[in-house]
């Protein structure tokens, strides 16, 4: 049962709950302030205001990313090995024509998380793009998914619904209209 | 002690992410071409969930497990920000098919692509940093 994938009616509970959870404990959901804890510790203070702060503080958050990578490690490794996802057929035929063959066979594309993706140009600059947007995006909303998606609108908060709207306009000209000029 | 629960709280996380398929780059794509429920089930029934703990956290007033108030800050009131912020993140999100909490499990789930992601990301987080006084809000 646990081994299987989980379905999203009991997963998406489960979501709220960790946020619940963390309320308990006095803190905020939010994953993208790592970033700017990680940014502070690297001594990105000297650059800018923005991470003038004692990262301390946020050492509680720094201990829920340890534990979603140990997550990350328990579930890919021992809580039922090869999950893919069971993907619309769809789906699979519109990637498979993009040169994504792994759809509908692994969790992820190998094609981008695989080992071979450090020897593809094209495939690191993507990863490179990807991750700019995120973090800078996540910074410039105050706030990802888990800050705003769920903590937010779970707040009824109109700035993390609007957030959320952007979040779709973004993801939505991703695949729709520059998707199809890089694949 | 509490340093444990955080990180236990972390490990349910990330096994949480993994397993409902909300870390899967090919879920992210069938979303944003509305292909299948799975994704918007997922945030539904999470928001459902959490609408109503927060209602009950407010009604009740619930306190902490120190004893304090529990209090969801509010956010600064803004569109630009959380329009454009929130559409630069979203082209990001489609593209490395993850968000910042399933760009850690999947790093720690072995994709070690997914460093670089991290990286840039970190490096997108300092550049925002920097530009932050110049950027409308």
């Amino acid at each position: 049962m646990i081994l299987s994938p989980w379905p999203w009616y009991v997963s998406g509970p489960l979501i709220a709950i960790t946020m619940f959870v963390l309320l308990y404990l006095g803190k905020n959901f939010g994953m993208s302030s790592n970033l700017r804890t990680m940014c502070t510790m690297c001594g990105a203070g000297k650059t800018s205001s923005f991470f003038k702060f004692d990262w301390r503080s946020q050492k509680w958050n720094l201990l829920m990313v340890v534990g979603a990578m140990i997550g990350g490690f328990i579930a890919s490794n021992y809580l039922g090995a090869g999950q893919s996802p069971d993907l619309n057929p769809k789906t699979i035929t519109q990637l498979e024509a993009m040169g994504i063959q792994s759809a509908g066979k692994d969790y992820v594309p190998i094609e981008f998380f695989g080992n071979e993706a450090f020897s593809d140009p094209k495939v690191l600059v993507l990863l490179i793009v990807g991750g700019l947007l995120v973090g800078f995006g996540a910074r410039y909303a105050g706030g990802c998914t888990s800050g705003h998606s769920i903590s937010g609108i779970s707040n009824l908060q109109l700035p993390s619904l609007i957030a959320t709207i952007g979040f779709f306009v973004g993801g939505i000209i991703m695949i729709h209209l520059i998707f199809p000029l890089l694949f | 002690m509490r340093n444990i629960v955080f990180l236990l709280v972390g490990v349910f996380f990330g096994i949480l992410m993994f397993k409902s398929e909300a870390a899967s780059w090919f879920r992210i794509y069938e979303m944003f071409n509305f292909q299948s429920l799975h994704m918007f089930g997922l945030m539904g029934t999470a928001l459902a969930t959490g609408v109503i703990l927060v209602q009950i956290i407010k009604r009740k007033k619930v306190t902490d497990i120190d004893n304090k108030a529990i209090v969801i800050a509010d956010k600064d009131k803004s569109i630009t920000r959380y329009l454009v912020g929130g559409t630069i993140f979203g082209l990001g999100w489609a593209l490395a098919g993850a968000c910042p909490g399933p760009i850690f499990v999947l790093t720690g789930a072995g994709y070690l692509p997914m460093l670089v992601v991290l990286g840039s990301a970190l490096v997108g987080t300092w550049i925002y940093g920097l530009l932050k006084d110049k950027l409308p809000h």
